[in-house]
């Protein structure tokens, strides 16, 4: 009882100490455990209640048939509709292509000439305003969101005006921007909105370059067989679409944001593992003489290294459950994204699970092992008069580099040996760098191939296109850079911590500040080269792996460049400033303490 | 007339360094006026905490003086920038400490090396003269060992070639001999009697007189200021153990 009472009371002093430090330990795993949790959470996640929701409250229907051109098949649709197994339908409906004015920007839209009486198949549900009228317009909600089209707002179609007369959901389409999903017409991107006028608007709008479609929906004695009801004899030639296969498009995205937090939690897992150990290193070389006097007065090594781990420990306790609190409570958020929007009723988020909450833990208490264990065991390994004088652990020499470093000009020689002095240091710059990197690339070649994918119809179309997983795949890329610079910073200031003396023994024998402080920032930049390097071919290769056999379109050789040298470029920014403070310390100062 | 301190190698008048403030104000060196000609050996004792290391610090441009004024070859230092002061050090003095302070992960030679690379010498120079200056401390054979397997004295010969290695223009050791035993005491001592033989100007910080008597003057240091002068005839060679005591 005694030794746990101890180790608490040591560990309670020392975050009390270093307050900063153990928030920033503290932000870096809770990070990590956010996001993991939100992954998590998505893992039970799907659209599929709110889409059930969605087919219920408008009639939504089985099967929905679409052909491209009019000429002689609305008869054909309209046998259809007496076909077996066909219970009820509404249409054929026309449809028309054209091009939507609103707030400034430009889109394609399928608009669609509805009854001003309601249907028994696909009656879209009025979420706001009212519905079709003469004049006045009826947009897609998911799609009113991304442009932020509200009711009463003047639209143009095609040049025509239109009044947004109200807004609806519907089950006939996935939501926008997936109800491009649905349409062929190139002229209208890939994207198109759905909105829905008048029989007689929709029509007016159709010219002879862009005749009119039409779309029936149907609904089936059978709604379960509407898929071998649509691929049966193949009679309607991919122009027609299972409700099954509608909610499958709109659950795609939700797997898709799923996949991207998941693998996004790992990044951020093994980049808090990184910054725990710089953390825990650099402050291990801070504690020797804390741990030669716990030895002195008796303390074994295994108090030593349960000391020093606890304080770890306990910070990645305290992650673990800020993480699974803010990761719960971030969940729903995304549900409200605009693309679900297009769903009457947003899909709750799935109840935290024991499961859930014991993975979240494992991972936390995993990461703060795995960093601490290696230092905790050092320390308790050092002899007592060792860690007393607090004698640092002797660096590594590596013979080639020091030889290579003496044709260097003076930044790059300190740079190079200071790197290879600390080599698993270099090598944490390395691994941080290299999963920001990848992460960059990954998301660089997501919009590149969605760019290549989804070519606009015109360059004139211009509107803001929803991508819920390209802004869940934003946010984690963000997370993850304002770690790899949190890590940028803790790995350079344990570089400085470690490299007094040699720093002040280089400007006694005649090297600037400034030359010793770039060469503490080249000793972090020079690992990060490869490290920025390797990021290339593994983005390209997590992208490849998660893709599944979709569209891959590797940038152009210049954005990767940047890429490589933009990061560069902010490692040595950032790590410029831990390296002036400690190259400015008094040499006298620093070399009296060493012979002290 | 001639510029301060133009004739001597260090000139120093009123020399001052205070660390804290009011009640907790210490006077580390309080007023000390210094001349040291070129190729004198200078030894400066006193008791630990005298100010002797603080001073030596001081002449090597280590840290900044609070007042008086400074000069080295001529040149004034204590308003010198950082800068000025690297490329003073890198090109003027040479530095032997008590600790050696040598890098760890460097060989004797790369060690000594090390100051011609940082002053922008080739490669190939560097190692060369590196390697001449081994060989003047006896150490040739031992140029490719790590600090780690040399005795205390083959490391602070080590460190004595580091200092030489761009020819400064003044040596400045703090405590030479503080880390070694008698042997080794004396191989250093020969060392120094060397490099006063041919015409080296130093200044060395010591508590043990007998160091000190084989310097060609001798202050003596007291909180801070000098409390005495002695002229001595310790510099020449011969004798150099017997006179040190440290030879039966």
């Amino acid at each position: 009882m005694g030794r746990v009472l101890l180790v608490c009371r040591l560990v309670g002093r020392d975050l009390r100490r270093r307050k900063a430090e153990a928030l920033l330990l503290l932000l870096v795993i809770t990070a990590a455990t956010t996001t993991l949790t939100m992954g998590l959470v998505w893992h039970g996640a799907t659209t599929g209640q709110s889409y059930e929701r969605t087919r219920a409250v408008t009639a939504g229907p089985d099967v929905v048939v679409n052909n491209v051109s009019a000429g002689g098949l609305v008869p054909g649709l309209k046998a259809l509709a007496r076909a077996p197994g066909v219970i009820g339908h509404s249409g054929p409906y026309p449809v028309a292509s054209a091009v939507l004015r609103a707030g400034g920007y430009a889109a394609g839209v399928t608009a669609e000439g509805r009854d001003a009486a309601p249907v028994a198949v696909d009656q879209p549900k009025v979420t706001q305003g009212s519905w079709v009228r003469p004049g006045g317009a009826v947009v897609e909600r998911s799609f009113a969101d991304a442009l932020g089209i509200r009711v009463g707002d003047p639209v143009t179609l095609n040049g025509r005006l239109f009044r947004v007369a109200g807004l609806a959901v519907t089950a006939a389409s996935p939501a926008y921007p997936e109800t491009g999903y649905l349409t062929h017409n190139p002229a209208l991107g890939n994207d198109p909105g759905l909105i829905w006028l008048t029989q007689a608007d929709a029509q007016s709008l159709a010219t002879s370059s862009q005749p009119l479609s039409y779309t029936l929906n149907l609904k089936l004695a059978d709604p379960a067989g509407a898929n071998a009801f649509v691929n049966a004899d193949n009679r309607f030639n991919d122009g027609a679409t299972s409700w099954q296969e509608i909610r499958d498009q709109d659950a795609k995205v939700v797997a898709n944001q799923r996949l991207v937090l998941l693998i996004g939690s790992w990044l951020l897992g093994l980049l808090a593992v990184a910054s725990v150990t710089a953390l825990a290193g650099g402050r291990m070389a801070d504690q020797s003489r804390r741990v030669g006097q716990l030895k002195a007065v008796g303390g074994t090594p295994g108090l030593v290294a349960a000391v020093l781990m606890a304080e770890y420990l306990f910070l990645a306790l305290l992650a673990a459950a800020a993480g699974l609190v803010t990761g719960s409570q971030v969940a729903p958020l995304l549900t409200r994204a605009s693309f679900f929007a297009g769903l009457a009723g947003t899909p709750g988020a799935p109840p935290l699970t024991m499961s859930t909450a014991g993975l979240v833990l494992a991972v936390a208490l995993a990461v703060a092992v795995v960093a601490s264990l290696v230092p905790a065991i050092r320390a308790a390994r050092t002899s007592t008069v060792r860690a007393l004088a607090a004698s640092a652990r002797p660096p590594r020499r590596t013979g080639s580099l020091i030889a290579v470093s003496a044709r260097l000009p003076v930044p790059l020689l300190l740079g190079l040996r200071l790197a290879a002095r600390r080599p698993r240091r270099g090598a944490l710059t390395a691994a941080s760098i290299t999963i920001t990197v990848t992460t960059i690339v990954a998301v660089l070649i997501y919009q590149t191939s969605k760019a290549q994918r989804l070519p606009g119809a015109s360059a004139a179309l211009d509107a803001p296109r929803a991508d819920p997983v390209g802004r869940v795949m934003l946010v984690v890329t963000v997370a993850l850079v304002v770690l790899a610079a949190i890590n940028a910073l803790f790995i350079t200031w344990a570089t400085v911590l470690d490299a007094r003396r040699p720093s002040a023994l280089s400007r006694a024998l005649g090297a600037t500040p400034r030359q010793v402080s770039a060469g503490l920032s080249a000793a972090q930049v020079l690992p990060a080269l490869p490290g920025a390097i390797i990021g290339i071919p593994a983005g390209i290769g997590l992208y490849v792996a998660v893709s599944n056999g979709g569209v891959v379109t590797i940038p152009p050789v210049w954005q990767m460049l940047a890429v490589v040298l933009g990061t560069l470029f902010v490692v040595a920014g950032l790590t410029a400033i831990p390296a002036r403070v400690g190259a400015r310390r008094p040499v006298a100062e620093i070399l009296q303490s060493e012979t002290a | 007339m001639n510029e301060p301190g133009s004739t001597s190698m260090v000139w120093a008048r009123g020399l001052r360094k205070e660390y804290g403030q009011q009640a907790g104000l210490v006077r580390a060196v309080d007023g000390v006026d210094l001349d040291v000609a070129p190729g004198e050996t200078l030894a400066v004792m006193g008791p630990s905490g005298c100010g002797k290391s603080t001073l030596l610090h001081l002449l090597g441009g280590l840290d900044r003086p609070s007042g008086g004024e400074l000069h080295l070859a001529g040149r004034r230092i204590d308003q010198m920038s950082e800068r000025g002061l690297a490329r003073l050090r890198r090109e003027a003095i040479g530095f032997v400490f008590q600790a050696f302070h040598l890098m760890d992960e460097l060989t004797a030679v790369e060690n000594v090396e090390l100051p011609a690379l940082l002053a922008g010498r080739s490669p190939k120079a560097s190692r060369r003269r590196a390697a001449d200056l081994l060989d003047q401390v006896d150490l040739a054979d031992r140029a490719k060992f790590l600090p780690s397997a040399l005795s205390g004295g083959q490391r602070q010969r080590v460190a004595i070639a580091r200092a030489l290695s761009n020819d400064p223009l003044v040596v400045l050791a703090d405590e030479p001999t503080g880390n070694l035993d008698s042997e080794a005491t004396l191989e250093v001592l020969r060392l120094f009697d060397s490099l006063h033989a041919a015409g080296q100007t130093l200044v060395i910080v010591t508590h043990d007189s007998r160091i000190a008597a084989t310097a060609d003057r001798l202050i003596s240091m007291r909180d801070g200021a000098f409390i005495d002068e002695t002229r001595l005839t310790g510099g020449s060679t011969g004798q150099l153990g017997a006179l040190a005591g440290l030879e039966g």
